[in-house]
């Protein structure tokens, strides 16, 4: 049986990454990631092959990552949406060289050096590809201090099998809140990884790891191997939870902090009579469209809560193929919803179309 | 006698090898052209070499070898 | 009859894609002998550059990574983090190592990194087109010079290992060129000297390599090695500027 501790969901990444397998960190310090480091500092000296290091910047501690990535292990960094933009390329490049990978963003408010309070105004940067050129990540966004371990083990699992950068994005308030979980307490299985460079020994022809490609059609063919793959984990990997979505003529669509604040709404709506229900993305690439699509069939109005100035509504709004109206409820810069607000959109919204 | 053979058509015609040449026995051909479309670097007298393998050692493409 | 010179193991059969006369040619052949030498290639991993030397991954026998403009040292620190008993290098030009990823170098440096670092030093940014480099000497005229280095408004140029040799960190830091056979042989030792150490886990061992660019310096492959010797050479002075291994030996 699994042990249940008392958490800060920032630990909780650390200890579920460290129980994955993942043995080597690099970070850089910023506001409000900096227990994640802090844990990884304090616990991986003290396990056998454990590496923590403190770069001398995001690019630094990105490409760190790309250099273990390189040799097959599991690896990660974590930091917030500022140091995150800093990370791009490096998570460009990783994307570019097919290499699994960990990337935490917990969001803070932006843009600029914004404030350090929670956001979800990375999430175009976050689904839509960050860097240059074409590729995705898959994006995680844990709602629990559970969620933040689970996820932190599944980002590795399928970062590994599809061979491609992971990002788990959460916020602040999702990365200081304490809450009870549970660790897993097996390690995982980890895949054969034949091209990652570990020495030839001698024994085989040397393994590059590379993204580039001068040669026009060459970087063509990789780019749409990489589209097959990504349009498997599109199949494969799509991940959310629905909340009495089953007669509900109002959707909520939410995801991480937001997602905890709309179910509450839903709630109080339901017993006013107002038929709402929440789709709460797990996944955001993959992005539930399906499940959206299914909604816009039988529900009047979608609403978007987010904690930005309105970026999943775009997906929504592609999702629903605009059949309904996609509305937005949000705070932006560091500020958070009140379930009040979330009731009173959905309110509207359910007086509106009668 | 020293023997120096060149792989010819990695040749880029620089020239490197001939300045290092202590017997002066080297020489860009200039009738001659490689694969690459360069004028290969070639020995005029192989009885003067002495094996010292300055050439191979200035050369940038590893075009030479040289056995003693 | 015995073979005196060939073409070592650690290069594959792949033609090297440098200009005539580029004297990256003869750097890449140093580091293969190195790794012959030390018999270490099917341990080694190197990290390729930005610049001209960005396809040196198809010319290592050795497993290879390319990594981002700048950023070899800190791809080379997970590297040899994920693979201690693994030899680690890095191949990097000026604009990469001085310039654009100069963080990473003094960092790797003053954290002691267990790697090897080969530093190409030609004072120019050869893969664009010759623009001006951190490395490019005052009153240097490149595409982005035109009128020749300004040092009141670009500044002066960067010595690379006066500079890491301030630090207590690094184990050994030489400067060595390429323009002659005598200086090739002495590149040579250095360049070993700098694997050897890594072998030993002394760590982080850099070599500049004084380089030359015909091509983009506008001048015959020969007339570019005299460059080195008169205008290189006086401003990067060779030798060794830090090698704790000779401080101990006192």
């Amino acid at each position: 049986m699994a042990e249940k501790v008392l958490m800060k969901g920032n630990e909780a990444i650390a200890e579920a990454a460290i129980r994955a397998g993942c043995l080597h960190y690099f970070g850089y310090p910023i506001t409000p990631q900096t227990e994640l480091a802090a844990y990884m500092a304090k616990r991986m000296p003290k396990i056998e092959g454990g590496v923590f290091l403190q770069a001398e910047s995001e690019i630094a501690a990105i490409n760190m990552v790309y250099g273990v990535a390189s040799t097959g292990k599991r690896v990660m960094t974590s930091s917030s949406s500022p140091g995150v933009s800093l990370k791009q390329e490096g998570i460009s490049y990783i994307a570019g060289a097919d290499l699994p990978a960990l990337i935490v963003n917990v969001q803070r408010g932006g843009p600029g050096l914004g404030g350090i309070q929670p956001s979800q105004s990375d999430y175009f940067q976050a689904t839509k590809g960050g860097g240059h050129g074409d590729y995705h990540l898959i994006v995680l966004t844990p709602a629990s201090v559970q969620e933040m371990a689970d996820l932190t083990g599944l980002a590795f699992d399928l970062a590994d099998k599809y061979r491609m950068p992971a990002m788990l994005l959460a916020d602040g308030t999702m990365g200081q809140m304490m809450e009870p979980v549970e660790l897993p307490d097996s390690a995982p299985e980890m895949i054969a990884k034949p091209w990652a460079v570990t020495g030839t020994q001698m024994q085989r022809k040397h393994n590059i790891i590379n993204s580039l490609y001068l040669v026009p059609e060459e970087l063509e063919k990789t780019n749409f191997e990489r589209y097959q793959r990504y349009a498997e984990v599109e199949k494969n990997e799509v991940r959310y939870e629905e909340y009495m979505m089953d007669d509900a003529e109002i959707c909520v669509v939410a995801f991480g902090i937001a997602a905890r604040v709309s179910r509450n709404a839903v709630v109080e709506a339901r017993k006013q009579g107002i038929k709402a229900g929440l789709i709460r993305p797990i996944t955001i690439w993959p992005f539930p469209k399906a499940a959206i699509a299914k909604a816009a069939t039988h529900c009047k109005e979608i609403i978007s809560v987010e904690l930005s100035m309105g970026q999943m509504i775009e997906d929504i709004a592609l999702a629903s193929e605009c059949k309904v109206p996609v509305t937005l409820c949000n705070r932006a810069g560091g500020m958070i919803p009140e379930p009040d607000q979330v009731f009173e959109a959905i309110k509207k919204a359910a007086g509106g179309n009668e | 006698m020293p023997k120096v053979t060149f792989d010819t058509d990695l040749c880029k015609g620089c020239g490197l090898c001939v300045s290092a040449c202590p017997k002066q026995i080297l020489v860009i051909a200039r009738d001659k052209i490689n694969k690459k479309g360069h004028s290969p670097a070639e020995m005029t007298d192989q009885s003067k070499c002495i094996g010292c393998a300055f050439c191979a050692t200035m050369c940038p493409d590893c075009v030479i070898t040289v056995e003693k | 009859m015995a073979v005196v010179f060939e073409k070592p193991k650690a290069l594959t059969d792949a033609p090297l894609h440098y200009c005539p006369g580029c004297t990256h040619g003869i750097i890449h052949r140093l580091v293969a002998q190195a790794i012959d030498e030390l018999g270490i290639e099917g341990k080694t991993i190197g990290v390729a550059p930005v610049g001209c030397a960005v396809m040196a991954y198809n010319y290592f026998s050795c497993d290879m990574v390319e990594a981002a403009h700048g950023r070899a040292p800190a791809v080379a620190t997970g590297l040899k983090r994920s693979l201690p008993e693994n030899i680690i290098f890095t191949y990097q030009g000026d604009g990469d190592l001085a310039s654009i990823g100069m963080a990473e170098t003094v960092h790797s440096a003053t954290r002691n990194e267990n790697i090897t670092v080969i530093f190409v030093n030609n004072a120019i940014y050869g893969m664009t087109g010759g623009q001006m480099a951190p490395t490019s000497l005052p009153g240097q005229v490149t595409q982005t010079s035109p009128y020749g280095r300004d040092v009141t408004t670009a500044g002066f140029p960067i010595r690379i290992c006066e500079l890491l040799s301030t630090l207590d960190g690094p184990e050994y830091i030489a400067r060595v060129a390429v323009n002659n056979v005598k200086n090739v042989k002495q590149a040579q030792k250095a360049i070993k000297k700098a694997f050897e150490n890594q072998v030993n886990n002394r760590g982080f061992s850099l070599v500049e390599v004084i380089s030359s660019c015909p091509t983009n310096w506008g001048m015959t492959p020969d007339a570019a090695l005299k460059w080195i010797d008169e205008k290189m050479i006086p401003y990067y002075p060779l030798g060794v500027y830090k090698d704790r291994s000779a401080k101990e030996g006192e």
